[in-house]
């Protein structure tokens, strides 16, 4: 398998094996469309399902407990909070957790030290393996203004670094779209799954957008290696280079994905299975998400945009225009395969061009 | 070629010096206690209580609450706590809000010291008893001048030079042994009485202090730190016994005469003499609403006549007195300037604590967490798994990816590991910074990140070998090139953190501090390591000669010849000049020809790609 991704990469670098992504970028468009669209419409029409922390309410867990009967808990809350409907959730194997509504401020630290032991009676575990949380709602709102205040900075801040590490516009354009892409169909899924927004799961969006930059810089830094001396050229076009900057970038961007999926994986795997929902599984699905779509939007969102912006530039469009009038003219010396796919990189096999070789005399082109 | 290796040498050698330097300095902070080789963990891993408060201002109020009211605030909680006897509470702001952490779980009385208010009151002095242990100088012994709406004006000074605060303040330790044993026991004798006087008395009577008050006084112990903090405030009506801020003086005062709604603000600076010139002493300035000057006004002129310590008026914070000036005169216009021994720093607190107890400010609870202990110590277990399994699987897969390549992946991620530990060990003892859960999950994520950088570099190697050089001009050109997506990649990384540790509250700062600290030990291991052993690893055969499984194998990477330049053409099969030469010394026999080969590697990569 080694070998072969080995082979694969090889070739994806050479150019004799290209996936054309950047010619093909009506397609994945389309396909990012599509789904920015169903998120935001999942956004709008189902919502998110925020967590207490934003909502306000109050959360026991029981930990530890041989006893996993819901029943117990909403009898427990019935009797304290007669107003409340307890939800009731078994997590892992041996944890309850019960939410509540927000409980009337003047008695709240008193009813929730009521159940708390109310809670640790009926499933037979010691005070202190009952844990809560109470939060008032004017809380809750304000971590939820301090997360979208946070973000907007961030993306303020990101689009000037961007702006000055690329010296191009279009390119931070390009990298700001792909990331607002990653972000929206990350809510997306929450909002599509109803899984719980919690705090933990926001600092997993933050974090995303940290991450789709890095992937994007990478193929955008090849790309800009590849189309530096672009116009001293007529052999290939923008379009060609910037897609053969991303193939070769291909196997990068796949090794990066897997090693920094491996660890949000196992947190998730151990988050699921072993610990129930909880600050970890939080930040880690808003991850799994993000990344995996991050790495998508690197490869067919950002450079595809940037190519397309490019090409609206006058320079670049004359350029593409004049190579591929060469091109038709025969007088470009490109490989063109069957089904008129341009071999970008290496030209065909070097032969003998005996004095074709030589210095050309000045004045000439060549 | 030397160069290189010396350059290699001396960035290993820095950062073998700044690990032991790391855990040098940890060791002393063990050794001289306070350290821990362990980093402190944060609530929701040790277990605990948890409680956010906001303040708020009274409805209709048009102050603001700024960040001095705001520590002082913590800091009244901080000596509440304290003097409760809850060891290691971790008090601190987060934007407008206050977090206040207690481990373990706590009693409802300590929870509710943190709620409670603190209040400001002015009450009369009646008696006052000095600690006799004490030998350091009192330095509240203030004393009140008139300042009203002439303050500069010459009219003031008469009052500013008849009162005796100067020389009062010069040795508070001779006078603090002398007088009030006498003094105290004088008033003890004067106050017979056992039940409070009725209504209307003169609350600068010695009337007030009856054999509760008494009994009271006589019982409290100033050096104990419980009745330094968060004392409840006596009847408002009534006597009590209170204690000074610094322990050292204990008084009986008399009931509430004004209280913090009195006071308009208060502010601190240096003293200025009646012809405007400095003193060289500072000074805290009062300013009292219409109200409140009046009731001062009335005060002042009682108690400006009565003997020492009832010419006294004490202000009393949170049941403990921050200041207890005497007055010689009366002190009307609702300005008054408190001199005596201050000095910059301690006139700036008299002048926060006095400001913030004129602020009609509550703590409004906004979120209150219990974590049960085995809660926290399942999570923090069921983390390091999952650290563990990421770490593990990482590992495996850069060492199918890479090879040998990938054992400098794993050297890296250990070291970066054990650097990343001992900071945060060390910012544990130094900033008392705690690791939470949320910081845990930041760490794990970053095993991903770091690695992700060693990965941007070796494919960078992969590709320029791909091109077709040198295994050391690979690595010359590739590190050139990977080390600017890095770091520009890691600037991005920073940035969140930073802004993500400024903005954010409560559990995302955690993650934030973690990540960012993690991307700069990144950059310091793919500095100072990463790249160092990659260069000395080039002049190892295994290496240099592209071994199938060295992960840098030219001919896996599609390369079987290379181009020498000078229309030489190497094979990697085939032995080098200086091989040829080694073997032909010792076997007087090989070596191949190999500048004959056909130049079939001269080919053409893209044009504009090869530009340097």
């Amino acid at each position: 398998m080694k070998l072969n991704l080995a082979q694969w990469g090889n070739k994806l670098h050479s150019g004799e094996k290209t996936y054309p992504i950047v010619q093909q970028r009506k397609r994945w468009f389309l396909v990012s469309g599509v789904l920015v669209a169903l998120s935001l419409l999942m956004l709008f029409t189902k919502g998110l399902n925020m967590g207490i922390d934003f909502t306000g309410g109050t959360e026991f867990r029981v930990t530890d407990t041989a006893i996993t009967e819901p029943e117990e808990a909403r009898a427990v809350v019935a009797e304290l909070a007669p107003d409340e409907t307890a939800r009731v959730t078994i997590l892992g194997d041996n944890d309850v957790r019960i939410q509540i509504g927000v409980l009337d401020e003047d008695t709240a630290q008193q009813t929730a030290r009521e159940i708390t032991t109310q809670l640790a009676e009926a499933y037979d575990v010691p005070e202190a393996q009952v844990s809560f949380t109470q939060i008032g709602p004017t809380w809750g709102a304000s971590v939820g203004k301090a997360a979208v205040k946070s973000l907007v900075v961030f993306l303020v801040l990101v689009s000037i670094v961007m702006a000055l590490y690329f010296r191009a516009w279009r390119m931070s354009a390009a990298a700001l779209v792909a990331l607002a892409h990653d972000l929206i169909i990350t809510v997306g899924v929450y909002a599509a799954t109803g899984i719980e927004v919690s705090p933990a799961s926001v600092i997993g969006f933050l974090t995303i957008l940290g991450y789709s930059l890095y992937d994007t810089v990478v193929v955008f830094d090849k790309i800009r290696e590849n189309t530096a001396n672009l116009t001293s050229q007529h052999r290939y076009t923008y379009d060609e280079l910037a897609n053969l900057g991303l193939n070769q970038t291909l196997v990068r961007s796949i090794n990066t994905s897997v090693v920094a999926l491996l660890p949000v994986s196992a947190i998730l795997f151990i988050g699921t299975f072993l610990l129930g929902a909880g600050t970890l599984i939080d930040i880690s699905l808003a991850l799994f998400v993000g990344m995996a779509v991050g790495t998508y939007s690197s490869i067919f969102v950002a450079t595809p945009v940037e190519v397309a912006l490019r090409d609206n530039e006058e320079r670049i469009s004359a350029h593409t225009a004049k190579v591929l009038e060469l091109r038709a003219a025969g007088e470009s010396d490109v490989a063109i395969s069957e089904d008129g796919e341009v071999r970008v990189g290496a030209v065909d096999k070097g032969r003998h061009q005996g004095t074709a070789a030589q210095p050309k005399r000045k004045k000439r082109k060549g | 070629m030397a160069r290189v290796k010396n350059e290699a040498r001396r960035a290993l050698t820095w950062l073998g010096a700044i690990v032991v330097g790391l855990y040098g300095l940890l060791a002393v902070g063990v050794v001289t206690g306070g350290a821990s080789m362990t980093p402190s963990l944060a609530l929701d891993l040790a277990g605990g209580r948890e409680i956010v408060l906001t303040p708020v201002l009274a409805e209709g109020s048009s102050e603001t609450i700024d960040q001095a009211d705001l520590d002082q605030a913590v800091e009244i909680i901080r000596r509440r706590i304290d003097g409760s006897g809850v060891a290691e509470a971790e008090i601190s702001t987060q934007g407008e809000n206050i977090v206040v952490a207690l481990p373990g779980n706590p009693s409802e009385e300590t929870v509710a010291l943190v709620t409670q208010s603190a209040q400001l009151q002015f009450r009369p002095v009646l008696t006052v008893s000095y600690d006799p242990t004490a030998t350091t100088e009192s330095t509240d012994e203030a004393s009140a001048t008139a300042t009203d709406e002439a303050t500069d004006d010459a009219s003031a000074e008469p009052s500013a030079s008849a009162e005796p605060s100067t020389s009062e303040t010069a040795e508070p330790a001779d006078e603090a042994s002398a007088e009030p044993s006498a003094e105290a026991s004088a008033t003890a004798d004067a106050s017979a009485a056992s039940e409070a006087p009725a209504e209307g008395t003169d609350p600068s009577s010695l009337e007030w202090i009856t054999d509760d008050v008494q009994a009271k006084f006589d019982a409290l112990d100033c050096t104990d730190p419980a009745n330094l903090s968060g004392v409840t405030p006596g009847d408002p009506a009534l006597a009590d016994a209170v204690c000074d801020e610094t322990g050292l003086v204990k008084y009986i005062v008399g009931p509430v005469e004004m209280d913090g709604t009195d006071v308009a603000t208060a502010t601190s600076g240096p003293e200025y003499n009646s012809q405007g010139s400095l003193t060289g002493r500072y000074e805290v300035r009062l300013d009292l609403t219409d109200d409140g000057g009046d009731k001062f006004a009335e005060t002042t002129g009682r108690i400006k006549d009565l003997e020492e310590p009832r010419n006294q008026f004490a202000m009393v914070l949170d049941g403990v007195v921050i200041s207890a000036p005497s007055v010689s005169t009366t002190i009307t216009g609702g300005q008054a300037s408190i001199t005596g021994s201050f000095t910059q720093e301690s006139a700036a607190q008299l002048a926060n604590q006095l400001k913030f107890g004129a602020l009609p400010m509550t703590l409004e609870v906004q979120s209150e967490q219990q974590i049960s202990a085995t809660l926290g110590a399942d999570q923090l277990q069921k983390g390091l798994i999952a650290g563990l399994i990421g770490l593990v699987l990482v590992v495996i897969y850069s060492l199918i990816q890479y090879r040998a390549l990938g054992l400098v992946t794993v050297g890296s991620l250990v070291i970066a590991g054990g650097v990343t530990y001992s900071l945060i060990a060390l910012l544990s003892w130094t900033i008392g910074y705690r690791l939470s859960l949320a910081g845990v999950a930041g760490l794990i994520v970053a095993i991903g990140v770091t690695a992700d950088s060693f990965i941007v570099y070796f494919e960078r190697v992969r590709d320029e070998l791909r091109e077709g050089r040198s295994l050391q001009a690979a690595i010359d050109h590739g590190w050139r090139r990977a080390r600017r997506t890095i770091l520009a990649s890691d600037a991005i990384n920073i940035l969140a953190a930073v802004v993500l540790y400024i903005l954010a509250v409560g559990g995302v700062r955690g993650f934030a501090f973690t990540l960012g600290l993690t991307t700069l030990v990144d950059i310091l291991v793919v500095f100072l390591f990463t790249h160092p052993v990659l260069m000395l690893m080039a002049k190892m055969p295994f290496f240099a000669h592209g071994h199938k499984w060295s992960g840098l194998d030219p001919r896996q990477l599609g390369r079987d010849t290379m181009y020498k330049g000078r229309g030489r053409v190497a094979r990697l099969d085939q032995p080098t000049l200086a091989e040829r030469k080694a073997a032909a010394a010792a076997a007087a026999a090989g070596g191949t020809e190999a500048a004959d080969e056909p130049s079939e590697t001269v080919d053409a990569r893209p044009e504009g790609e090869d530009n340097r």
